[in-house]
């Protein structure tokens, strides 16, 4: 066990931790400017977000280590236990948990809150690793899909049911998993890339435009296969379905969407319609990011941050400090860690002689992606105000937790790769 | 566990995946790029977001009069402001009882400020006065939310010449629309010279430019004031105004509807500027300006009506002193020239009526006596001119001997809202009369200052400048220096010569003081001083004839001029001469020794209540 222990150290991917831990620590500074006070200047201030933030940061680092002291195969042989465990703490916050910013998904213990749905995500990519790597046959079988669909759909339900829809939108990232392992057909995947895409145009652009651009297409594509009946009817049987398509997104969001649903989409259209109300965060979000420039206003220098002009701003919000302090070039910085470390997990997990061991890696890898493409479309204006943190910067305990979980596991499964088949 | 067939089946779809993370990653990059690189609204958004301009007000310059006598300074006023979203558990009750407000009144502006903004100040009451601000400034801690804000407005020193200082106000959505310099809730001169005047008036606004936060709190000063600027003062202006003269002729006016006039020959320098009945300026300060202003619009009297530059009267027979001299000019009126008059005037059917006084009558007799048979003559044989091929012709080099006193044509000055008076063109006649149709008999009225003819009171104290200088005269105007600057506008300084040689203009002078030694205006003699005048009695188709007297004293070396018109008074002599007279004593003398004399013009009552003279 003890060399067993020191043997996993030596194989840990030591790029991967840098990353994290220079992640943390960026992200620490950053909450300190934004949530910077004179009057409590010491970064370890445990009565400011900071000084929390420091504590969690130094859980997190017990419990990476305390997963790399774990045996592996636990995750693995307990993959079921835990997931249920986790789907009745759901249960049970909805219950008896607390209610915060109209999302009754808390625990409220001590100083802290915790939120047992971050844990879900770890749970679910573990269940899921188990059940797809345990099936023996060699095709898909439409049963096995419908399994792991279940799988995915039992505790977005749930989290969706305590009103936090922004983290339950993050279980669709496991698409990306079940893309890579077979359960999603390439076909379904750019259906749904274009499905997304026409959305966000229809509430953009006018339909009849857009089913005009699509017209325009479709004829130049019809010319092009003029003399191939079959691709011709296609492409007549694709305009049609799109067009509808197009329609319907309209019709349904102009007859079923409620008032404050419609307000956060059309906010993202135009946030100047109403620059103090749903579409302030947005417009302040951007205005601080954008006042940044290309190298930024320096550390502690950011007047849009400080002055509370953007809300949420060390939790949901943090990239604006980040933006507004480091401009540009620290934008670039940022994005670019989180690429390197997304690519990195990939990487990894095609490194895996073990099934278990790559769905958990490509589960991890779309979850961050997820929140990474949210949390920051979302301040520079590209995707609807949803209220997901950005790992390893946002304040916040339960994420970066169920996160460093999430990574400690991957990279011990990594350390393990050959003692697992 | 593993299944080798399923992972080769899908393996080229971790590039996919990674594909779609790169893409996402340079399409936020380029994003960004765009809001933060190359779009800088947000630059600028985010210093408006997070600085205060507050502007500091300038106290308007002040104004003397010619003898450095403060008549026009500045009172401090405040305006309260209220930022909405910063009100917070206030007592409204108490609040409202410092202010003189109710509830409701209360509940209303807040909600009005709040659709402004709630986290920038709006005004909440404006100007309120010193003492009512020495008893809210002690429990103005108590309601967060609101503060002051220090104005100055304006405060005359006495309750005169309201229509040469003209007054301020708050500048409306048109000037803001169009002149960047003002900005809502700045004042701004809206006649008198108060508007002629704004730009020296005015002073330069300052600014703070504070930190705020998103609440709108306080954060401390921006860069520690290093923008901030405070504001520089309008600068000061002495007037040509004598106030004490003014203040005795608005005196003298009192009860009457008319108009005086004292201009300085020598240099143009308007000594007194009055218009009867006036008001008090103080009337158009502060919060009830805009109630007094609508009671005075209302006024049947009409005081707005700044009659000393806007009526337009017939001069009457003081008209006989230009068409004499035009008439010296054109060599019909020589030293030879004798008129008899047997009480009128008779040709074909036009009958001028005239008075009893000595006949025949020369050049000198007929303006002592103001003979209408000899005007009505000069006149004609000015025109009847056997050099001129036409009556038109005739006509306008009368005309343009008329206009170079500077009738029919406003001074542009430093006054504003003048009216130019009225002296038609041959073109005139000609439309209403067939260009044939018309002879020096059929305009005999012009010959005695009445008929198509209209000059302001200004423009009369101007003629008698004009001929206590023999012949030129100066703008006249209120200015007299502006702190700081050396100069006055060149245009003041420049000499506006008549087409009659100044040797008339001698005789004339002799004339005009025969009038008051032993003519029309024995009246509006003075002990000591010697005054050259000419009445004036002009009809008018709604009542009692105006008063009308022009004089300039004293004869030699001549240091005041002036017109006076009394509407509705009857004869030139009897009440108009004797104001100039009395006005004259006070320049020249600074006292009244004839308390009597002065006593018969304060009691003199000629308000009869029906509508405005204009012609
Ligand atoms: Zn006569």
């Amino acid at each position: 066990m003890k060399q067993g222990f020191f043997h996993d150290f030596r194989n840990i991917d030591k790029t991967t931790v840098l990353i994290f831990v220079v992640m943390l620590f960026i992200g620490w500074l950053n909450i300190y400017a934004a949530g910077y006070k004179e009057s409590h200047n010491s970064i370890f201030d445990i009565s400011q977000n900071y000084g929390k933030q420091f504590v969690w940061i130094l859980i997190a680092f017990v419990l990476g280590f305390t997963v790399m002291l774990t045996d592996v195969k636990f995750f693995i042989a307990f993959a079921y236990p835990i997931f249920i465990t986790i789907m009745l703490l759901l249960i049970s916050v909805l219950l008896f948990g607390t209610e915060i910013n109209s999302s009754k998904s808390w625990f409220q213990i001590g100083g802290f809150n915790i939120q047992p749905s971050e844990f879900a995500k770890f749970a679910t990519a573990l269940a899921l690793g188990k059940f797809i790597s345990s099936i023996k046959s060699k095709t898909i079988t439409f049963q096995n899909r419908i399994k792991a669909f279940s799988l995915i759909f039992i505790p977005f339900a749930m989290i969706l049911l305590q009103n936090d829809a922004g983290t339950a939108l993050v279980f669709s990232a496991f698409v990306f998993m079940l893309y890579r392992e077979g359960y999603i057909s390439g076909l379904l995947l750019s259906f749904a890339v274009t499905a997304a895409f026409l959305f966000i145009l229809t509430l953009v652009m006018n339909e009849f435009i857009i089913i005009a651009i699509l017209s325009i297409i479709a004829i130049i594509a019809a010319y092009v296969l003029r003399n191939k009946r079959k691709e011709i009817f296609l492409v007549l049987g694709l305009f049609i379905i799109m067009s509808a398509y197009v329609y319907s997104v309209d019709y349904a969001f102009e007859k079923f969407l409620q008032p404050h649903q419609k307000n956060r989409i059309e906010v993202l259209i135009d946030s100047k319609i109403d620059p103090l109300g749903a579409g302030y965060n947005l417009n302040q979000s951007k205005i601080a990011i954008g006042s940044g420039g290309l190298w930024g206003k320096g550390f502690l220098k950011g007047t849009q941050t400080k002055f509370d002009f953007v809300p949420e701003q060390s939790t949901d919000f943090i990239f604006c400090t980040i933006g507004e302090e480091w401009g540009w070039a620290g934008s670039f910085v940022i994005i670019s860690l989180y690429l390197f470390l997304l690519i990195r997990i990939v990487i990894i997990a095609e490194k895996q002689r073990a099934l278990f061991s790559r769905i958990f890696g490509y589960c991890l890898a779309g979850m961050l992606f997820f929140h990474f493409a949210i949390n920051i479309g979302m301040t520079i204006g590209l995707v609807p105000v949803i209220g997901i943190p950005l790992p390893f910067f946002s304040y916040g305990g339960s994420s970066l937790l169920a996160f460093t979980v999430m990574i400690f596991v991957f990279l011990k499964l990594d350390a393990k790769r050959l003692d697992l088949l | 566990m593993l299944n080798q067939q399923n992972v080769n089946a899908f393996n080229y779809r971790k590039r996919i995946i990674i594909a779609i993370f790169l893409i996402i990653a340079v399409i936020y990059l380029g994003r960004l790029f765009q809001i933060q690189v190359l779009d800088h609204s947000y630059k600028a958004s985010a210093s408006s977001n997070i600085t205060r301009h507050i502007t500091n007000y300038p106290a308007r310059g002040l104004i003397y009069d010619r003898n450095k006598e403060l008549i026009v300074y500045n009172e401090p006023y405040y305006d309260l402001m209220v930022v909405p979203g910063q009100i917070k558990n206030i007592d409204t009750t108490e609040f409202c009882s410092y202010l003189g407000i109710d509830n409701k009144t209360f509940k209303a502006r807040v909600l009005k400020a709040r659709e402004f903004a709630v986290h920038l100040p709006s005004v909440f009451e404006k100007q309120i006065p010193n003492e009512e601000y020495a008893i809210l400034k002690e429990k103005l801690y108590k309601f967060p939310g609101f503060f002051v804000q220090p104005r100055t407005l304006r405060r005359y020193s006495k309750p005169m010449a309201a229509h040469i200082f003209g007054y301020v106000a708050e500048v409306g959505p048109e000037i803001t629309k169009n002149d960047p310099y003002y900005k809502p809730r700045d004042y701004i001169g809206i006649s008198g010279i108060e508007k002629s005047y704004e730009e020296v008036l005015r002073g330069q606004k300052g600014v703070n430019i504070i930190l705020v936060d998103a609440m709108g709190r306080d954060m401390g000063s921006f860069q520690k004031g290093k923008y901030d600027e405070s504001a520089v003062s309008g600068t000061d202006i002495f007037l040509t105004l004598d106030a004490k003269l003014q203040e005795y002729g608005e005196k003298l006016m009192q009860n009457k509807r008319g108009s005086i006039v004292a201009i300085e020959p020598s240099t143009g320098e308007i000594l007194a500027l009055i218009t009867s009945p006036s008001y008090d300026p103080n009337l158009l300060v502060g919060r009830s300006r805009a109630s007094h202003f609508r009671d005075l619009q209302n006024d049947t009297l009409r005081p707005l009506f700044n009659r000393a530059l806007m009526a337009q009267y017939p001069p009457g027979s003081a008209f006989k002193i230009v068409n004499t001299l035009i008439g010296m000019q054109e060599g019909i009126v020589t030293t030879n020239s004798r008129y008899s008059c047997p009480g009128f005037y008779r040709s074909g059917n036009i009958t001028v009526q005239c008075r009893n006084h000595p006949s025949p009558v020369d050049q000198i007799s007929s303006i002592q006596y103001s003979c209408n048979t000899a005007s009505s003559i000069i006149f004609r044989n000015t025109l009847d001119n056997s050099k001129f091929t036409s009556m038109q012709q005739a006509f306008n080099n009368w005309r343009n001997h008329v206009l170079s006193f500077g009738f029919g044509r406003i001074f542009n000055n430093d006054l504003p809202y003048e009216l130019p008076g009225l002296v038609v063109s041959s073109e005139y006649y000609d439309r209403i009369y067939g260009t044939r149709g018309w002879r020096s008999l059929t305009i005999i009225s012009l010959g005695i200052g009445q008929g198509e003819l209209g000059t302001t009171p200004l423009q009369l104290a101007n003629l008698a400048a004009t001929v206590a200088n023999k012949g030129y005269f100066y703008t006249p105007h209120i200015v007299k220096a502006i702190e700081n600057i050396d100069s006055i506008n060149p245009k003041f300084t420049q000499k506006h010569t008549t087409s009659v040689d100044s040797i008339h203009f001698a005789t004339m002078t002799n004339a005009m003081w025969q009038v008051t030694l032993g003519g029309t205006a024995r009246f509006a003699r003075i002990e000591g001083i010697e005054i050259a005048g000419k009445t004036g009695t002009v009809q008018n188709p709604h009542g009692e004839n105006h008063s009308v007297f022009i004089a300039f004293a004293p004869v030699e070396n001549p240091k005041i001029a002036i017109s006076v018109v009394v509407e509705n008074a009857g004869y030139g002599s009897t009440w108009a001469a004797p104001i100039a007279s009395l006005m004259i004593e006070q320049y020249l003398t600074g006292e009244i020794k004839r308390s009597w004399y002065e006593k018969r013009i304060l009691d003199a009552y000629f308000l009869k209540p029906y509508p405005e003279v204009k012609q």
